[in-house]
C-alpha cells in the first residue's frame, strides 16, 4: 500500500520553549526539537523512539501545529502548512493521545465526543446522518452502538483508547499521529490495540507517525524508525535494519538496554549499560549531545556537531565515529 | 518444613468497599527460599502488589486479611501486632516503590531520610548513622555522597531517586526486598542501570527479592522463579525457564504470545488475549480466566480448577491439565 511519495514532510523543524531563567530578565529556551528533518510516505508507519524529554512528543505535536514551530517547514501532501489556517487540514491530520483517562472529556458521552469532530467539520447533513456516522466509526474500532450513550468512566482502559481512536477516525483522516497510544495499557490489551492500528491501516490506507518509548512495539508496527536524543534525531532507518544493524552508539545501547522476554537470549546477551543520566535540555552539551554518556566520545565530539549523513541506502545517522563504533 | 524464607499459604484478602466485597486475593500460595528472586507478573488489579504488601502488614483500609498463613523468616505475619511488625519492617523486610518521585519526602533532605531508618533500627547515634548513610550511597553507586546527603529529592533525577530508595531499603541489610515495579517510571537506559544494581546488591548482601512487574522482559532477565497472577489467584508458578519455554496455563501462553519480540527477524501478527480484564466486584464463578480463554470448557465456567503439579516446582491451575491427568490415569488402568 505504500507509495513513493511523501505525505508528510518536515524540514529542519525547530521547537524552542521559553523557560524561566536563573537571573531576572534572563531569557532561556529549551530546545525541545532542534533541526529535525524527515518524511513519511503515504501508507507508511514511521516510528519515533527515545527517552523521556527527547522531544518525540513535541515533534508529533508541532507537526500538527498544535505548537507553532520556532523555525523549519512542514509539508502535507506537497503543500506548505507551516503558516496556513489549519482548520481544513485538521480533517486530514489527527492525533491519538497517550492517556485514555485524561484525553476524553468526562462530562461528554462517547457519542458526543465523536460527534463533536463531525460537527466542527460539518460532515453530517442531519441528525440521523450524524448518529449513523458515530455508530459506524464505533464499529470500526470494535465497539457497538450502545456504547455511544455511555460516559468515558464506564469504560476500561483498552476501550477508552478505542474511543480515542474512534474520535480521530471520525473525520476520515489520512494521517494520524499516535502519541504513546498503548503505553498506559496492560500487556494483554496492548496487543489488541496494536493489531487494530495495523488493521485500520490496511483497510483505510492510513499513514502513521507512531511515537513510543517501547522499541519492541515500535519495531513491530513501523516500516521505518527514527531515534531521538535530546531534541535531535540521531539515527533513522528501516525498522529491521535499525534493530539488527544500528550504527549509532546511542541506538546500540538503547537496544541492548531493553530486557528481552526470553531467559536464554537475555542470559547470553551482553548489555551495554550507559553511565549517567540524560542531561537537561536547557543546557545541552556542546557538539554532539550524546557525548557525555558516549563511550567513544573525544574532543571532536565536544567541538563539533556531527553531520546527519546517509550511511547506506535509506539509513541515516549523526555520529563522528561511525567507523570506530562499528 | 521451614526451609522457605517466605511461605504464603492459602492467603485470602478482601476489600470491603461500599459497592461490595472485592476478593483481591483468592487462595494465594507462594514460597521463596533465601537469596532467590521471585517475579510476580500480572495485569493491573491482579493482586500482585496486594500480596507483597500484605507480607509487610501493609494492607490498606478497607482491605482485610481473612484467611491463610503468611510465614516470613520464622515470623507468623498474620498474627503479629502493629508494634511487632514495625520492628521487622525496614529491618528484615523492605520495599521499594514504583514511583521514586512520590515515595520520598520532599521536605526532608536525602540524608535525613536515610539516617532516620538507620537510627530507628540500630543503636547508632547521629554521627554513626551519617557514616552509614554515606556507605549506603556509595553502595548504590552514587558519587559525592557528602553532597548528595544534603540535597532534597527534587534536586535529583529519577534514576538517582530510585537509587536513594534502594539505599533506604537496604539500610539494615534486609533478608527480603520487595520491589514494586521499581523501574516502570524510568527510561530504558536508566532501568538497565537500576536492574543491574539490584542484581549486584543481591549477590553482595545475599538477600531475596520479590519483583513485582508487568514487564516479562524484566522477569526473564532477573528472576529465578515466576508467579503469574490473574484476578487474585496465582494461576501458574515455576522456574523462569518453565514459564517461558513450557507454559501450561492458557493465560501465561497468551501473555507470552501477545508481546512483540525485538529479536524477531520477521513480522508476525501479535496474538492478543481477547476480552477485557475481570470485573473484581463480580468475578465469574469458575476459573477467572475462562471468559477470555481460547480453550474454555463447560467445567471452567462452573468450578475453580485445582492446582496440577507439572514438576517439583512447576504448578498451574487449569482444567486442561486435569483432563490430561484423568486420561492418563484411565490409560494406566486399561
Amino acid at each position: 500500500m505504500m507509495e513513493n511519495k511523501n505525505l508528510v514532510e518536515v524540514q529542519n523543524l525547530q521547537q524552542y520553549f521559553p523557560v524561566a531563567g536563573g537571573k531576572l530578565f534572563e531569557k532561556k529556551v529549551v530546545k525541545a526539537v532542534d533541526n529535525v528533518s524527515f518524511g513519511i510516505k503515504k501508507g507508511e508507519t514511521l516510528g519515533l523512539v527515545g527517552e523521556s524529554g527527547c522531544g518525540k512528543t513535541t515533534t508529533g505535536r508541532t507537526l500538527l501545529r498544535l505548537y507553532e514551530p520556532t523555525a523549519g517547514k512542514i509539508f502535507f501532501d506537497g503543500e506548505d502548512i507551516t503558516k496556513v489556517n489549519m482548520l481544513p487540514y485538521r480533517r486530514k491530520m489527527q492525533i491519538v493521545f497517550q492517556d485514555p483517562y485524561a484525553s476524553l472529556d468526562p462530562r461528554m458521552t462517547v457519542g458526543d465526543i465523536i460527534g463533536e469532530a463531525i460537527d466542527i467539520h460539518h460532515l453530517a447533513s442531519n441528525k440521523k446522518d450524524r448518529q449513523d456516522q458515530i455508530i459506524s466509526v464505533l464499529s470500526t474500532v470494535g465497539l457497538n452502538s450502545e456504547h455511544a450513550n455511555r460516559y468515558p468512566h464506564e469504560f476500561s482502559g483498552g476501550q477508552r483508547q478505542r474511543v480515542g481512536i474512534a474520535r480521530a477516525l471520525a473525520v476520515n483522516p489520512q494521517f494520524i499521529v499516535c502519541d504513546e497510544p498503548v503505553s498506559a495499557l496492560d500487556v494483554s490489551i496492548q496487543a489488541q490495540v496494536v493489531n487494530m492500528f495495523e488493521q485500520l491501516q490496511e483497510e483505510l490506507g492510513l499513514t502513521y507517525l507512531f511515537i513510543a518509548h517501547d522499541l519492541s512495539i515500535v519495531k513491530h508496527i513501523s516500516n521505518r524508525i527514527g531515534v531521538m536524543y535530546l531534541g535531535k534525531m540521531v539515527e533513522l532507518a528501516d525498522s529491521y535494519e535499525l534493530t539488527f544493524h544500528s550504527v549509532h552508539p546511542y541506538t546500540k545501547s538503547l537496544i541492548s538496554a531493553i530486557p528481552i522476554a526470553d531467559p536464554e537470549t537475555s542470559r547470553k546477551s551482553k548489555r551495554i549499560v550507559l553511565e549517567g543520566d540524560v542531561p537537561s535540555p536547557v543546557n545541552p552539551p556542546s557538539g554532539c549531545r550524546f557525548r557525555t554518556r558516549c563511550p567513544y566520545a573525544d574532543e571532536l565530539c565536544a567541538a563539533q556537531e556531527p553531520e546527519w549523513r546517509e550511511v547506506s541506502t535509506g539509513h541515516f545517522a549523526a555520529c563522528h565515529h561511525l567507523d570506530k563504533v562499528n | 518444613m521451614n526451609e522457605y524464607l517466605v511461605n504464603i499459604e492459602n492467603e485470602r484478602l478482601s476489600f470491603f468497599t461500599p459497592a461490595g466485597e472485592v476478593k483481591a486475593l483468592n487462595d494465594v500460595s507462594l514460597h521463596l527460599r533465601e537469596g532467590e528472586v521471585l517475579g510476580i507478573v500480572g495485569e493491573s488489579g491482579s493482586g500482585k502488589s496486594v500480596t507483597a504488601y500484605s507480607l509487610m502488614g501493609l494492607t490498606a483500609y478497607p482491605g482485610r486479611l481473612i484467611g491463610g498463613s503468611l510465614q516470613f523468616n520464622g515470623h507468623q505475619i498474620e498474627k503479629m501486632t502493629e508494634k511487632e511488625m514495625r520492628k521487622i519492617r525496614g529491618n528484615e523486610i523492605s520495599i521499594i516503590f514504583q514511583d521514586p518521585m512520590t515515595s520520598l519526602n520532599p521536605v526532608y533532605t536525602v540524608g535525613n531520610q536515610i539516617t532516620e531508618v538507620v537510627m530507628l533500627h540500630t543503636n547508632k547515634n547521629k554521627q554513626q548513622a551519617n557514616e552509614r548513610a554515606k556507605e549506603l550511597l556509595t553502595l548504590v553507586g552514587i558519587n559525592e555522597p557528602d553532597k548528595r546527603l544534603k540535597q532534597y529529592p527534587h534536586e535529583l533525577s529519577g534514576g538517582m531517586r530510585q537509587r536513594i530508595m534502594i539505599a533506604i531499603a537496604l539500610a539494615c541489610e534486609p533478608k527480603l526486598l520487595i520491589a514494586d515495579e521499581p523501574t516502570t517510571a524510568l527510561d530504558v537506559t536508566i532501568q538497565a542501570q537500576i536492574l543491574e544494581l539490584m542484581m549486584e546488591l543481591k549477590d553482595k548482601l545475599g538477600m531475596a527479592i520479590i519483583m513485582i512487574t508487568h514487564d516479562l522482559g524484566v522477569v526473564a532477565n532477573m528472576c529465578d522463579r515466576i508467579a503469574v497472577m490473574y484476578a487474585g489467584k496465582v494461576v501458574e508458578y515455576g522456574n523462569t525457564d518453565d514459564i517461558f519455554y513450557n507454559p501450561s496455563h492458557e493465560y501465561t501462553k497468551g501473555l507470552i504470545r501477545s508481546i512483540p519480540k525485538l529479536t524477531e527477524k520477521e513480522h508476525s501478527k501479535l496474538v492478543p488475549i481477547e476480552g477485557s480484564p475481570v470485573d473484581m466486584l463480580n468475578p465469574p464463578a469458575g476459573c477467572p480466566f475462562a471468559p477470555r480463554c481460547r480453550a474454555c470448557m463447560k467445567i471452567c465456567l462452573r468450578e475453580m480448577p485445582p492446582y496440577t503439579d507439572i514438576s517439583d516446582i512447576h504448578y498451574s491451575a487449569c482444567w486442561l491439565l486435569q483432563k490430561q491427568e484423568y486420561e492418563q490415569a484411565q490409560k494406566g488402568d486399561a
